[in-house]
């Protein structure tokens, strides 16, 4: 049995108490500690900041041109936390609590709590960065609410909150790599862990601009390399986002747990056609305001303005009454898939539902002409008042959905339909984010540990930045402080030499293959295999269709791929067949994990495991647990369990009626 | 919105490395359809390539939603092309007609050094702001985020100024290739708030001091850096710049 080594008392001073006893270095021997972070997204950029604050030697990796890229970035609607500003019933426990519930209890308690322990300095921090958060007139800060919550907690700066958080993050980043504290080494990939007496000790990394492959020592490695969405080819992720990292150190005897957790998020723009070459993510902060229908009569070819309200089926609102629109993304998604494949669906696909504004553009329209004491306008005018309050809440994804569509959102509504967007599952970590080998520590979405089966909107931004801020500084010092006495080891020791080559080996048979299919053929394979049959539903049956077909791909990948170009330069087709290579295994084992956990929960949804009513059923008795997977080999991974305990939540059928 | 399809000539520059010469190749693409992205008719291109035995076209590009500034192709002698507000990636081939001919090259400046075809070394920009745009505080350090209330207009000024990706279309854009709109962003942001303020002369001083020491062009106020910003930025930002580093000038101890 794992053990995640959850300090003792109760929930609520657990955090308290750790930080209290945990080991401490003093700050001379931080000097000569060195730590290594790969990825510089909120939770790797926010970790090597306040590692090179505190004094250690950082050094810190990307693989885009700047540490800015990272897809943190792309995260629109905004970041929880439990402030309680709006005096609507907020507290620590209740973000604990609709955390592990949204999480459909397959979280861990003691992690959940100590993430909604530390939200609100996670907020206070940003603000003194100089983060422009929405703010109200009186000069404080705005609140909106997310799904699969009551109370409005969400802190946001317009649709582009992740980009402010990360900037923020960045520039603490870039401060630090001023004084000298952080080096920073972006186009570089992480490409293998370097382990020696068992504990991790460096990593191999390839200079993308040269080609060339670097070793790089470190008295600890960070993971903050982010998620996993990719593996279905289409996702709301970037176009690099990747498991590599991940994958490398799963190889070198971390634990992966829950891959099958992968959330499928239920506002994208949907797919127009096999050009396709990624989703683009609509807020789930527009749920507060656009409701979500589909027309009553099926195959229904009128445009949106030609149905009259009452042949207009709100499904959600008609399914969920108390949360209505607001449901949590894996009730939504699936709400959205059984009303499309009823033949209820919009569009020429057939493979979207509506999301419609032009209620909320009255009402906020009504309420602008009051605040401004007009009377006796015209709806027309009513409805211009409206468009501007809508514009300065959410005017980047009306115009980013114009863009990308051609139809104006603020006069017909906009059609979506879930996709891939965020991997619950990640590498196993303990309380401490430490993976089950020494020294290797994981943080942020590339981590399994807080979000359990599913995770709630606003949470991500949250997690990322809880991990790097607040609590690697505290509990990577209680590992270190045993390290003191061990020097830098010269990059010319035994095991950086043979790590080295063995990444060699990869990249030379990569290239050596010369077959006749690009790397993206394979990927899309991949990713319609992993669609199909490990998506938004999943059964027995085509699961294990779904692993016989991805070994096959994964032999035809090694025997027809054509990687151009050379290995020592510039060659972005060569990192992406790395990265698919990974993905093509990986994708193996989120089927085996899918196989084993016969119930539903959250995002993952057993066909053969459901209420009379189509609800995720879980199945309490026989797994709730996390399930670790130890890699054993090609195709082969042992399972490891680590049970979970709630004391304070008591497990029940999730309900949002 | 009706769709159609197009075939289209694209002549594109193609270099090895920073140090080859490099120049023009012309290919042809068939069938492009016009919901496409334009990077996604790259990667068509890409595809056919690679089916050719041929080298594909290097190119920077991440998330694909407009946001991360990493898409950097000048198109048609546009930075990210015809469309104003857009980033290369969200541009879409409805802005195309079949039978068009598109030039496509990296950023050009002497500061973003041409790495590979279209991909040009931006990490100028990550020094100019290691000179100083951001605001020294640790972590841990924060008073309650509500004790610092921030006028809204301030407030609101501050995150249109925020919203600057990074991706060097105003340096490609500017015939100085002038970083001023980029690093106008950054001092507007911060000066424009309290948290901004104890640093305010010397992050204005260093920055420019980065600045020119990368190598970037001299602003002329000639606009084409806020026309061609695909976030757009307001080229008062520039003008918010200028009055902090002369004021930083006049009243600077240092």
């Amino acid at each position: 049995m794992l053990n995640a080594k959850i300090p003792a008392g109760p929930l609520n001073t657990k955090w308290e108490d750790y930080k209290g006893h945990c080991k401490l270095v003093n700050p001379a021997n931080k000097r000569s500690l060195e730590v290594i972070v790969i990825g510089t997204g909120l939770a790797g950029a926010s970790a090597a900041a306040s590692l090179g604050e505190l004094g250690y030697k950082v050094k810190a990796f990307c693989f885009q041109d700047s540490p800015r890229r990272a897809h943190s970035i792309a995260a629109q609607g905004g970041i929880n936390a439990a402030k309680n500003y709006q005096n609507d019933g907020d507290s620590v426990y209740r973000l604990f609590y609709d955390t592990v519930k949204g999480g459909d209890y397959r979280a861990r308690e003691a992690n959940v709590h100590r993430l909604a322990e530390v939200s609100g300095n996670i907020i206070d921090q940003c603000v003194a960065q100089g983060v422009p958060f929405a703010r109200e007139y009186g000069g404080l800060l705005s609140n909106r609410s997310f799904g699969g919550t009551q109370v409005q907690r969400t802190f946001y700066a317009a649709g582009q909150t992740g980009q402010q958080l990360l900037l923020g993050a960045y520039s603490a980043l870039e401060r630090q790599v001023a004084l000298g504290n952080v080096k920073m080494y972006s186009r570089h990939e992480m490409l293998d862990i370097v382990k020696i007496d068992g504990k991790a000790r460096g990593i191999i990394a390839r200079d993308l601009i040269t080609g060339e492959l670097e070793r790089h020592f470190g008295h600890a490695v960070l993971i903050c390399s982010g998620g996993y969405g990719n593996v279905f080819f289409l996702s709301t992720n970037a176009m690099g986002s990747n498991v590599t990292a991940a994958w490398k150190a799963t190889k070198n005897g971390a634990y992966f747990a829950n891959p099958c957790f992968t959330q499928i998020h239920p506002t994208c723009i949907p797919v127009s056609g096999d050009h396709q070459s990624k989703l683009t993510l609509m807020s789930e902060s527009l749920r507060n305001d656009g409701r979500i229908w589909v027309p009553k009569k099926q195959n229904d070819t009128r445009k949106a303005s030609e149905i009259p309200e009452d042949e207009r089926d709100y499904y959600l609102e008609r399914r969920y009454p108390a949360f209505g629109n607001l449901v949590p993304r894996d009730v939504a998604s699936r709400a959205a898939k059984e009303r499309c494949d009823a033949g209820y669906g919009v569009g020429t696909s057939k493979q979207a539902v509506f999301l419609d504004f032009a209620a909320a553009i009255e009402r906020y329209g009504n309420i602008e002409a009051g605040k401004r004491q007009l009377s006796n306008l015209s709806k027309a005018e009513i409805i211009k008042l409206g468009k501007e309050v809508v514009a300065e809440k959410y005017g980047n994804l009306f115009d980013m959905y114009a863009k990308i569509t051609g139809e104006n959102p603020y006069e017909q509504p906009m059609r979506i339909y879930p996709a891939v967007h965020y991997t619950m599952g990640g590498l196993w970590v303990d309380y401490e984010l430490q993976t089950t080998v020494p020294g290797l520590y994981s943080l942020g979405e590339a981590n399994f540990s807080d979000h359990g089966a599913n995770r709630l909107g606003a949470s991500a931004l949250m997690q990322g930045l809880a991990d790097g801020y607040f609590v690697i500084p505290y509990t990577l010092g209680n590992y270190l402080a045993d390290e003191i006495r061990t020097k830098a080891i010269p990059t010319d020791h035994p095991a950086f030499v043979e790590a080295e080559n063995k990444v060699k080996e990869t990249i030379s048979k990569l290239m050596g293959i010369k077959g006749t299919k690009s790397v993206d053929h394979f990927h899309k394979k991949l990713g319609k295999i992993m669609w199909d049959k490990c998506g938004m539903a999943r059964n027995e049956q085509g699961l294990k269709e779904a692993i016989e077909e991805i070994k096959a791909l994964r032999a035809e990948f090694w025997k027809d791929v054509r990687v151009p170009g050379a290995e020592k330069e510039f060659n972005p087709e060569l990192e992406k067949a790395g990265r698919v290579a990974d993905f093509l295994e990986l994708g193996e084992l989120m089927c085996i994990d899918a196989l084993q956990r016969r119930e539903s929960c959250g995002g993952h949804f057993r066909e053969e495991s459901q209420t009379p009513d189509g609800e995720a059923q879980r199945d309490d008795a026989n797994f709730s647990y996390v399930a670790a997977w130890e890699y054993k080999g090609p195709g082969q991974f042992e399972l490891h369990k680590e049970e979970l305990k709630f004391e304070e939540v008591i497990p029940s059928q999730r309900s949002y009626k | 919105m009706e769709h159609y399809n197009m075939n289209l000539t694209l002549k594109v520059w193609k270099q090895q490395n920073k140090n080859a010469q490099g120049g023009f190749e012309t290919y042809s693409v068939k069938d492009i359809s016009s919901e496409m992205s334009f990077l996604e008719m790259f990667d068509v291109l890409n595809e056919q390539l690679i089916n050719e035995g041929k080298e594909p076209i290097a190119f920077d590009h991440d998330c694909r939603e407009g946001i991360c500034g990493m898409c950097s192709m000048h198109i048609n002698g546009r930075a990210h092309g015809p469309w104003a507000g857009t980033t290369t990636c969200q541009l879409h081939m409805r802005a195309f007609k079949d039978g068009d001919t598109i030039t496509v090259e990296p950023w050009r400046a002497g500061a973003f050094p041409v790495l590979k075809d279209l991909t040009v070394d931006r990490t100028a920009f990550d020094r100019i702001i290691e000179a100083g745009g951001y605001v020294s505080v640790n972590t841990g350090n924060a008073q309650d985020a509500n004790c610092l209330p921030v006028d809204k207009h301030k407030a609101d000024l501050a995150f249109a100024a925020a919203a600057c990706i990074g991706c060097g279309a105003c340096v490609a854009a500017c015939k100085n290739s002038s970083a001023m709109l980029f690093v106008s962003a950054k001092v507007s942001q911060l000066a424009l708030l309290p948290q901004g303020d104890p640093e305010r002369q010397t992050r204005a001083l260093n920055m420019v001091a980065q600045m020119d020491k990368e190598g970037f062009g001299s602003c002329t106020n000639t606009g084409a850096c806020e026309a061609e910003c695909p976030k757009e930025i307001s080229l008062t930002n520039i003008a918010r710049l200028n009055r902090e580093f002369i004021g930083a000038g006049f009243s600077s101890e240092k």
